[in-house]
């Protein structure tokens, strides 16, 4: 059975993987490395059964602290981008670039 | 736990491929919070109560109503652009999406063959599933506890950062407007007043239509010149015509009676 939850992280984690390569818009991009992080989470919480311990779920914990925080800063950086170049398009974000 | 999995897996799926499809980032945001729902409920069914509580409040209480919030803030309604700046980079995407899914679904394939210990062991001797996450979280894990909360208080911080925006020019007050204005009127003439307000005819009362000076002619400033420019600006001559043929029309009717009296 664990197994199934495991294919399941994995494919919940490629899709994420496609949204970041194949999207423009920084907001789906970031959407979609959540889902990456959560799909990590899966596996770990599937883990932490099959071994009988809760080390896995104290870990999906902690990803999930972080993942709050990076969201917090992300969209910080999302906002403070869009107020002076008036896009989320991540192709408009190219000063490092010139 | 077979039948809860099969419920929630297909829709978590479903709920992914939406968020990678979708045109309209308010849309993607949505079927996101589908899959986090389902998430929680397969966490429910991992026997990790603590976690189903944790993902339905941190993960769609709080992260994706702070998207929802930036989608508004940024414009709801700009789909992404079908550009491709990259030649051929949606194909090549798909292509080591493929692969990566091969890759790991092959390296898991086979991997766990045991059956499930369950963590009910583990449960049993803390007290509970929370008393036992509590136990390792303020035990073993205490120093990254503590880390974490240093990298909240960081995040925090740097978000407000971002948010400050820094004035550039002094904030006017109203002493400083009225000098400005009293220095203009020294300088050019012009009225230190406010300017004149939109007329009212019998017709239109319309922030369009422009007020008459007592010679007849049309006051330039009581109308935005916004509206001027725009050319909906509502021609006072024409207003003015109505107006008198409507008390002419009135003063005709008063006359009949008059005389059928």
């Amino acid at each position: 059975m664990i197994d199934h939850y495991l294919y399941l992280a994995v494919i919940l984690f490629v899709i994420g993987a496609l949204g970041v390569m194949i999207r423009r818009n920084a907001l789906v991009a970031f959407m979609s490395v959540e889902l990456m992080l959560n799909a990590a989470n899966l596996a770990l919480v599937a883990f932490a059964f099959q071994h009988g311990k809760l080390d896995g779920q104290v870990a999906s914990f902690f990803v999930m602290v972080v993942a709050a925080a990076e969201v917090v800063v992300g969209l910080g950086i999302i906002v403070s981008i869009y107020k002076t170049r008036r896009s989320t398009s991540v192709d408009n974000a190219n000063l490092l670039n010139r | 736990m077979t039948v809860v999995f099969w419920i929630c897996a297909p829709l978590m799926v479903l709920g992914a491929l939406g968020l990678v499809l979708f045109r309209k980032a308010v849309h993607s945001a949505l079927s996101m919070a589908l899959t986090m729902v389902c998430l929680a409920v397969l966490y429910a069914s991992l026997s990790a109560p603590f976690l189903f509580a944790v993902q339905i409040i941190v993960y769609t209480g709080a992260v994706l109503m702070m998207f929802l919030f930036v989608l508004m803030l940024v414009g709801v309604d700009t789909p992404d652009s079908i550009v491709e700046t990259i030649k051929g980079q949606r194909v090549l995407a798909a292509l080591g999406a493929l692969g990566l899914l091969g890759l790991m679904v092959f390296s898991i394939g086979g991997a766990v063959t045991a059956p499930a210990t369950t963590t009910a062991a583990a449960e049993a001797a803390a007290g509970g599933n929370v008393e036992g996450v509590a136990e390792l979280l303020f035990g073993r894990y205490v120093w990254v506890f503590e880390l974490t909360s240093a990298l909240l208080i960081t995040a925090a911080v740097g978000a407000m950062i971002f948010a400050h925006a820094q004035r550039t020019k002094p904030k006017l007050g109203q002493k400083e407007r009225a000098d400005e204005r009293m220095k203009a009127y020294a300088a050019s003439g012009t009225h230190p007043g406010s300017l004149p307000n939109s007329g009212v005819f019998a017709t239109s009362n319309s922030i369009a239509t422009p007020a008459l000076l007592p010679d007849g002619s049309i006051a330039e400033e009581s109308v935005s010149r916004t509206l001027t420019e725009r050319g909906v600006q509502l021609d006072s001559a024409q207003l003015k015509q109505i107006t008198a043929d409507a008390f002419a029309a009135a003063e005709r009717v008063g006359d009949e009676e008059d005389e059928e009296l």
